[in-house]
C-alpha cells in the first residue's frame, strides 16, 4: 500500500455532504426545532455547509453553533502541554431543540462523548444527533453515528485526514495515511 | 506556540506571545462564565491550594472561584499575621501543605520573592497573586484583558498609571506587561511615592494628573493605602484627593472613550470621585468579571504542564 | 613545646622575603628566623616553600554569644576563623545581652581560653545596652581587655550621644567603631536603594544613610580631634569623604568587607536570602570605588563582618530575613580572587589589609608581623590552589553564604596561634 492514499476528492465531499443534509431534513421530516453544532475545527466547517445545504432544499436558516471540546477531554491529565482552548460560541438556548452533532471523522468516539458532556452543560436538549463525514472504526465507546459519509475500514497504524478548503486553504480531499 | 511554563511569578518573565496567549485563552473561560452550568471538567482531579500569608477577600475569592468552575478542588490556607510573625518558616509551611499531595499553589505574601523560593523548592505549580510590592500578575493580566476587550488592541495606546507606584506590586506587573504590548505608559503620582530609577523600565513620569489625562486612552487608578500619610509620603489626604484623584471635573479634558480602571477595592473621593467611579467610562466591575476569566485561563495552562526542578 | 616552620617564603606588608626561611616559634612568640636552623628536639613543620603570612586579624565578627549559641559560639566562630587564617578576631557586642560591662567581658575571655584556638578579643558597645541612652563605664572595659567599643548594627543614633562618646573614649584612650546607616533613611530598607530595588518592588536602603553618618562621624572626629573607625564602607561617596578627611589629617580609619568589592546588587534579584546584608550590596560603581580605595590606602583593611544566621531564619523570604552573611572562611580566598588577582593589590598589600593594618589601628602592637620577637601567629597559604565553596565545608555553625557554589582562588593550609597549630587542611 502506498503511504498515502485518496479515499474522497473535492466532488465526493461536495456531494457526501448535500446527501448528509437531505437525511437530517428527510429523518427529522423537516427542519423545525432543528440545530447543528459542530466540534472545532473542521466539524464547524462542515455544520456551515450543511446549514447552506439545508437552506437550499428548505429554504430555511439553521441556527449553527460551534464547540470547542478542550476542556472535557479525558486525556488532559495525560498530555505534557495542554491544548490551546477556543472559544465556542452557541448563541441560541438549546433547550428542548433537536441538535446535530457534527465532526469531520469517527474514531474512538472519545470526542463526542466530551462533546456530549460539553453540550448538557448548555441545557437540555430534546434530542442530539451525530454526523461525520467519516467512520473509521474502532470504536472505544458505545458511540455511533445518525449519519455516515463514508465508512472507511482502516488499521490502527493508518491515520484519516479531513482536508478542507476553509481551514486548510488546499482543495477538498480525504486522505489516508500512515501514521507518523 | 505551545504553553511550556509551570509557575507564574511575574510577567517581567513572559513574552509577549505567552501573554497573548493567555488572554487568548481567557476570552474562552470568559464564555464559560456566561453559560447555566458554570463549570467545565479540565481541572477534575486537581488540587488547588490558597495559601495567603497575607489577608485578601477579593483575589482570593475570584481564584477560588476561578478553580471551582474548572472542577479543581481547592483549599484555603490562611496563614495568620500572628504565625508569621512569630518567623514561621515559609518554606516549612509550604512543604507541609505539598506533602498532602497538591497540584498547584497559589500564593501571597508581603516579602517580595517568597514565590521564587517556593519555586525553587517545590514541585508543585507556584502562582504569584501578590507578593510585597513586587509583582501581582494576574491583576495585571486582567487588565490587559479588559483594555484589550474594550479597545480592541493594548499596542499603540497611552496607558496611564496613577498614585502610590512606590508600594504597589499592581503598577510594576502593569509596567511590564503594558509595555511588552507596545503601549505607552506614563506614571503620575506623589513624588514622594515614585521609585527610584522607575524610568528604566521604559515608562514616562509625568507629575501633573490634568496633563496626564489629557492625552491617555486609559487611566489606571491605584488604591491609595490610608497609612501613607501617617508614614509621612502625604501632607494630608485632602491635598492627595485634589491632585491625584479623579473627578468629573478634571475628566472634562479627556478622551471621550477614555477607560477608567482600578484594581479595588475603591476609596471614594479619594481616587474617584463617586459619579466617576459608576459612571460610563468606569470599568471596574468588569475587571472583576474579567478576573475570573483570566485566572481561570492561568490555572488551565499551568496545570497541563510538569515541573522542570530549578537549576 | 616549641614548633619549627621550614622553607617558608614569608610575606609581611613590606613585601616577600627572598629565598626560603625556617621559622622558630617559641612560647608563643618567634623566637628566631634564618635561612637554616638545625632541628634539635623540637616538632617540625616543612611548608616546601609555601608563603607564611602573618595570622589575618579581623575587626568585625559576630559569634552570637551570649544568646543564640544555635547560630554560632565563641569556640565554632573561633574555628571557622582558624579555617580562614584568622588568628585575631574582634566580636561585636551585639548579643543578647549587650556585651556593655566589664562581667560580660570576662566571661567572654573565659569561652575564648575554654576554646583555646584563637585570640577572641571583645568588642564593649558604646552605650549601655546600645540603646543610645548612657555610655558604658569606658575604663572598666578598657582595663577588662577591650581595645575598641561599638554599637554595632546599628549607628549611635544621637549626634550628640555620639559626640560625648567621642570626648569620653579620647580621654580613655579607647577606639570608637561606628557602623554608620542612619535609622531614619534606611528605615524599613531591605537593599540597596536603586533601579533594582524598584525592580524588585523591596524598600530600599539608600546609600544616604551611609553616607550622612560618615560624615557626621568625620565632623566629630575632626571637631573633636579624636580617631574613629568606620565600620564596612560600602559606597563610592563615603570613599571619597574619607579620602578627603584623611587628607585634611582626621584620624579616621576604615574597613571594607569582601562582600563589598566582589558582589553586587544585582544578585538580589535572585532572592537568595543570604545575599541580604547591612549595608547592603551595592552597585558595579560602588564596588569599583571601594577597591580604589582599597588601593589607595583610603580605606586601612578588610574586615568579615561574619554574621552567622540558621538556615530557619533565612528561609521566611527575603524580607523577613535577618541581615548578614559569614564570611571568615571565605574572605581569604575572595582577597586572592578579587584583589590580588585581579591587580588590585599585591599579596604583601592584601597582608598589610588583612593583619598588619588592623593590628595596628586597635594597638596589637605584637601582631600582624612576621618578624623575631613578634607573637607566634602564622598562617600558612597556597595562593594558587583552587577550590570551591561548598555548603558541607564550613565549619561555621551557620551556612549562609552567598558564595555557596563559587570557585575561588587562594587557600588556607595551615592556621599556627600562640605557636600551636589550630588548623590544618585536608
Amino acid at each position: 500500500m502506498t503511504p498515502v492514499s485518496k479515499i474522497m476528492d473535492k466532488e465526493n465531499v461536495r456531494r457526501t455532504v448535500m446527501r448528509i443534509a437531505h437525511e437530517i431534513v428527510e429523518k427529522n421530516k423537516g427542519v423545525e426545532d432543528l440545530c447543528l453544532v459542530g466540534i472545532r475545527t473542521r466539524g464547524a466547517v462542515l455544520a456551515e455547509r450543511i446549514k447552506q445545504c439545508i437552506e437550499k432544499i428548505e429554504g430555511h436558516t439553521l441556527e449553527v453553533g460551534v464547540l470547542d471540546i478542550t476542556l472535557y477531554r479525558d486525556d488532559l491529565t495525560l498530555v505534557d502541554t495542554q491544548p490551546i482552548v477556543h472559544e465556542t460560541l452557541i448563541n441560541f438556548n438549546i433547550a428542548d431543540k433537536k441538535i446535530v452533532l457534527v465532526d469531520d471523522v469517527l474514531f474512538t468516539g472519545r470526542t463526542i462523548r466530551a462533546a456530549l458532556d460539553a453540550l448538557v452543560d448548555f441545557g437540555r436538549p430534546a434530542s442530539i444527533q451525530l454526523a461525520v463525514l467519516v467512520d473509521r472504526g474502532h470504536r472505544e465507546l458505545p458511540i455511533r453515528a445518525d449519519y455516515v459519509g463514508k465508512n472507511i475500514p482502516t488499521s490502527l497504524n493508518q491515520d484519516v485526514k479531513v482536508i478542507l478548503k476553509e481551514t486548510d486553504e488546499k482543495e477538498d480531499e480525504v486522505v489516508l495515511e500512515k501514521r507518523k | 506556540m505551545d504553553w511550556t511554563r509551570h509557575d507564574l511569578l511575574d510577567l517581567q518573565d513572559l513574552t509577549r506571545e505567552e501573554i497573548e496567549l493567555i488572554l487568548e485563552t481567557a476570552k474562552s473561560f470568559k464564555e464559560v462564565s456566561t453559560r447555566d452550568v458554570k463549570k467545565v471538567p479540565a481541572l477534575r482531579g486537581k488540587t488547588i491550594v490558597m495559601l495567603f500569608f497575607e489577608s485578601s477577600t477579593r483575589t482570593r475569592a475570584s481564584f477560588e472561584l476561578a478553580a471551582k468552575r474548572l472542577s479543581a478542588d481547592t483549599i484555603n490556607f490562611s496563614v495568620g499575621a500572628s504565625s508569621v510573625s512569630k518567623g514561621e518558616s515559609v518554606l516549612d509551611t509550604a512543604k507541609n501543605i505539598e506533602a498532602m499531595n497538591v497540584d498547584m499553589i497559589v500564593v501571597r505574601h508581603k516579602s517580595a520573592g517568597v514565590p521564587q523560593m517556593l519555586r525553587d523548592h517545590l514541585d508543585s505549580a507556584v502562582i504569584n497573586a501578590g507578593d510585597g510590592c513586587r509583582a501581582h500578575p494576574t491583576q495585571a493580566l486582567l487588565d490587559l484583558f479588559t483594555i484589550q476587550e474594550k479597545k480592541g488592541r493594548v499596542e499603540g495606546l497611552d496607558v496611564a498609571i496613577v498614585g502610590d507606584i512606590l508600594h504597589s506590586r499592581v503598577a510594576r506587573s502593569n509596567i511590564f506587561g503594558l509595555t511588552k504590548l507596545g503601549a505607552r505608559v506614563t506614571l503620575c503620582g506623589p513624588s514622594t511615592l515614585m521609585p527610584k530609577d522607575i524610568e528604566k523600565l521604559g515608562v514616562t513620569v509625568d507629575y501633573d494628573l490634568k496633563n496626564v489625562i489629557k492625552k491617555v486612552d486609559v487611566l489606571m487608578m491605584l488604591r491609595l493605602q490610608i497609612e501613607r500619610q501617617r508614614e509621612k509620603f502625604l501632607p494630608s489626604m485632602r491635598e492627595y484627593a485634589r491632585e491625584f484623584g479623579v473627578n468629573k471635573e478634571k475628566l472634562k479634558g479627556a478622551k471621550k472613550d477614555i477607560l477608567i480602571m482600578h484594581p479595588g477595592p475603591t476609596n471614594r473621593g479619594v481616587e474617584l470621585s463617586a459619579d466617576v467611579a459608576d459612571g460610563e467610562c468606569s470599568v471596574i466591575l468588569e475587571q472583576v468579571t474579567n478576573g475570573v476569566a483570566v485566572r481561570m485561563a492561568v490555572l488551565y495552562l499551568l496545570a497541563g504542564t510538569k515541573h522542570e526542578p530549578a537549576e | 613545646m616549641s614548633l619549627l616552620i621550614k622553607n617558608a617564603i614569608i610575606v609581611n606588608a613590606d613585601g616577600e622575603a627572598k629565598g626560603s626561611k625556617d621559622i622558630l616559634l617559641e612560647k608563643g612568640v618567634i623566637a628566631r628566623i634564618a635561612s637554616s636552623i638545625p632541628s634539635e628536639n623540637f616538632k617540625v613543620v616543612d611548608v616546601e616553600g609555601k608563603k607564611v603570612l602573618p595570622g589575618l586579624v579581623d575587626l568585625h565578627a559576630h559569634f552570637r554569644e551570649p544568646g543564640r549559641e544555635d547560630k554560632e559560639t565563641i569556640e565554632t566562630g573561633s574555628r571557622a576563623a582558624a579555617k580562614g587564617g584568622f588568628t585575631t578576631v574582634m566580636c561585636m557586642p551585639n548579643t543578647s545581652p549587650v556585651i556593655d560591662n566589664a562581667m560580660m567581658v570576662d566571661a567572654i575571655f573565659q569561652k575564648v581560653r575554654r576554646a583555646g584556638l584563637i585570640n577572641v578579643i571583645p568588642i564593649g558597645a558604646i552605650t549601655k545596652g546600645q540603646q543610645d541612652q548612657e555610655l558604658v563605664d569606658m575604663f572598666e572595659m578598657k582595663k577588662a581587655g577591650c581595645l575598641a567599643l561599638s554599637d554595632d548594627g546599628k549607628s549611635v543614633n544621637s549626634s550628640q550621644m555620639m559626640r560625648l562618646a567621642f570626648e569620653y573614649a579620647k580621654m580613655v584612650d579607647i577606639l570608637l567603631i561606628e557602623h554608620c546607616q542612619d535609622p531614619d533613611l534606611s528605615a524599613g530598607g531591605v537593599m540597596n536603594e536603586g533601579y533594582h530595588s524598584t525592580l524588585l518592588g523591596m524598600k530600599g536602603d539608600p546609600g544616604l544613610s551611609e553616607i550622612v553618618i560618615v560624615a557626621r562621624d568625620i565632623e566629630l572626629a575632626k571637631y573633636l580631634d579624636t580617631r574613629v573607625h568606620l565600620a564596612h564602607i560600602s559606597l563610592k561617596r563615603s570613599v571619597e569623604l574619607i579620602r578627603q578627611a584623611k587628607a585634611q589629617g582626621v584620624k579616621v580609619t576604615a574597613e571594607v568587607c569582601p562582600h563589598h568589592f566582589s558582589l553586587t546588587e544585582e544578585i538580589v534579584k535572585s532572592f537568595d536570602p543570604n545575599a541580604k546584608v547591612n549595608p547592603p550590596l551595592r552597585t558595579q560603581e560602588d564596588v569599583d570605588a571601594v577597591k580604589k580605595g582599597l588601593k589607595d590606602g583610603t580605606l586601612d583593611c578588610i574586615a568579615t563582618d561574619h554574621a552567622p544566621h540558621t538556615q530557619e531564619d533565612k528561609e521566611v523570604g527575603f524580607g523577613d530575613a535577618p541581615f548578614g552573611m559569614i564570611g571568615l572562611e571565605t574572605a581569604f580566598g575572595l582577597g586572592v580572587s578579587e584583589l590580588v588577582d585581579k591587580k588590585v593589590l599585591s599579596l604583601p598589600q592584601l597582608v598589610e589589609k588583612m593583619s598588619a593594618a588592623p593590628a595596628k589601628i586597635v594597638g596589637l602592637e605584637a601582631k600582624g608581623v612576621v618578624a623575631e620577637g613578634f607573637d607566634a601567629d602564622l598562617v600558612v597559604v597556597d595562593v594558587e590552589r583552587e577550590w570551591e565553596v561548598k555548603a558541607e565545608d564550613f565549619v561555621s555553625k551557620s551556612k549562609n553564604s552567598p558564595f555557596i557554589g563559587k570557585a575561588l582562588k587562594g587557600c588556607v593550609e595551615k592556621t599556627i596561634c600562640g605557636g600551636k597549630i589550630v588548623y590544618e587542611s585536608k
